[in-house]
């Protein structure tokens, strides 16, 4: 059985159907990753499945829970985005909090917890990325890479059961990159289960217990990362995989000039 | 320069201040404060598009910054006595002033909140905050920093704009110092000294704007 099944997720914007009917399984412990050209919907889907977006049709189904889409109360709405966390592309901290207040918000906020207890998780979460020494640092004094580590000690300290990355390391310069991807490594080690949209293919080698590949707002492909980069049966898939390769190849051959 | 100009200068001066002090400084405090609560409303409203509330605040800025504050005294002081509202000098000043600021403050306070970036409401959701603990603890703290010089810029022109209530009587700073210099037969002494200590309020005001900046931008500063 799994923890979260989407059915028929489906997006538009304006006159451009984002989202036409999107299917996904992920169970507990599994790290998704979602590959895809831009434009064909990935971020949509995970900013749908936080109600960032409205989705106009589909489902959500999560520890065995039903919900509507498209019609979810601001209850229920409330309650799953308990159980999910997100991390942003631009890291989206709060410019007027430090990191260790860009921690403890949500715990003493929304969750009303005390202070003292708040921020002792929140110092844990951000020892977990690696930035004890950073917690009275606003977010415009760290680097894009720390500043993306403090949004997912953010997203970790809620204690969430799924973590959703949408494209955590795009906006981060290639040097900085790397130790992003290696938290999230760490956490995936510890057994939290993810939904990553990235370009990263190493990491999705690596990491990823399943590797799915999205174009024009409908899955097109799913399977382990191996059957997916080694032994795509679509062409579209072939093709995609076979760009983001040699992109990497250029980059690193630029990086070693 | 002339003895006798220097000594009616010393002796205007505490006789201009005062006023000032009791009626200058209290007016400006007062009706910004209230200005910007009304601000703060209007932008709210706007912002989330309250039906009925929206429209009328537009209404309402449009009125207020689109006709002149000297004729917005002068309906409120000697016009609406024509409807039976009789109101003294202060309080006409109080209410003309606040509504004035308010409409102006607004239109800052709108454009600043829309200049924080979409992601802060978005990261609040994403833990779990509602609507309304974002907006108070993360959205309007950092629009508040954005608005901040267009609010001291408007703060230091409600100060001086107070010197129009000596057209409806209200004794503040300036009705002293005309009232001085009729019986003297002094006006360039007495407005210019006026307008001096206008002068010394506005640049007291700019300081504490500079001091304010560099207390709200904490969280801008860069290591290197």
């Amino acid at each position: 059985m799994s923890m979260i099944e989407l059915t028929n997720v489906c997006k538009s914007f304006g006159d451009g159907e984002i989202l036409r009917g999107v299917d996904l399984q992920v169970d507990k412990g599994d790290i998704v990753v979602i590959l895809g050209p831009s434009g064909s919907g990935k971020t949509t889907l995970l900013r749908c499945m936080d109600f960032l977006e409205r989705a106009e049709q589909g489902t959500m189904m999560f520890d065995d829970e039903t919900t509507d889409l498209a019609t979810a109360s601001k209850q229920t709405i409330a309650a799953l985005r308990k159980k999910i966390g997100f991390v942003f592309q631009s890291y989206n901290l709060f410019a007027n909090k430090t990191a260790l207040g860009n921690v403890m918000e949500g715990l003493t906020v929304a969750r009303k917890m005390h202070k003292k207890e708040a921020e002792q998780i929140a110092r844990a979460a951000l020892e977990r990325v690696g930035l004890s020494d950073r917690c009275d640092y606003y977010p415009s004094q760290l680097s894009g890479g720390q500043q993306q580590r403090v949004g997912i000690a953010r997203a970790i300290a809620m204690n969430p059961e799924v973590i959703l990355f949408d494209e955590p390391t795009s906006a981060l310069d290639p040097e900085l990159v790397s130790e992003v991807l290696a938290v999230m490594k760490n956490l995936a080690e510890d057994g939290v289960t993810m939904i990553v949209v990235t370009h990263e293919m190493g990491f999705a080698r690596q990491v990823a217990t399943k590797a799915i590949f999205m174009d024009q707002g409908v899955v097109v492909e799913q399977g382990t990362p191996t059957e997916l980069f080694d032994h795509p049966k679509e062409e579209r898939t072939r093709q995609f995989i076979r760009k983001i390769l040699k992109e990497e190849l250029s980059e690193n051959r630029q990086a070693e000039e | 320069m002339d003895g006798k100009i220097v000594s009616l200068l010393i002796d205007s001066f505490w006789k201009i201040l005062l006023p000032g002090l009791k009626i200058t400084i209290p007016l400006t405090v007062i009706t910004f404060a209230i200005g910007m609560i009304l601000a703060l409303f209007c932008a709210m409203v706007q912002i989330t598009n309250v039906k009925v509330l929206s429209p009328l605040s537009k209404f309402y800025i449009w009125i207020f910054r689109g006709t002149p504050l000297l004729i917005q005294l002068f309906i409120i002081f000697y016009g609406l006595p024509k409807l039976g509202i009789l109101l003294d000098a202060f309080p006409a000043a109080v209410i003309t002033f606040s509504l004035n600021i308010g409409a102006y403050n607004a239109e800052v306070m709108r454009a600043a909140i829309l200049a924080v970036p979409v992601g802060q409401m978005e990261a609040g959701y994403s833990v779990g905050m509602n609507y309304f603990q974002i907006m108070g603890r993360i959205v309007l703290p950092q629009a508040f920093r954005i608005a901040f010089p267009s609010l001291s810029n408007n703060l230091i022109s409600l100060n001086k704009d107070t010197s129009l209530a000596a057209s409806i009587t209200l004794g503040e700073m300036f009705l002293a110092a005309q009232r001085i210099a009729a019986r003297t037969f002094e006006p360039l002494a007495l407005y210019c000294e006026v307008a001096f200590i206008y002068l010394i309020m506005s640049t007291i005001l700019a300081k504490l704007q500079t001091w304010g900046e560099k207390k709200l931008s904490v969280h801008e500063r860069r290591e290197n």
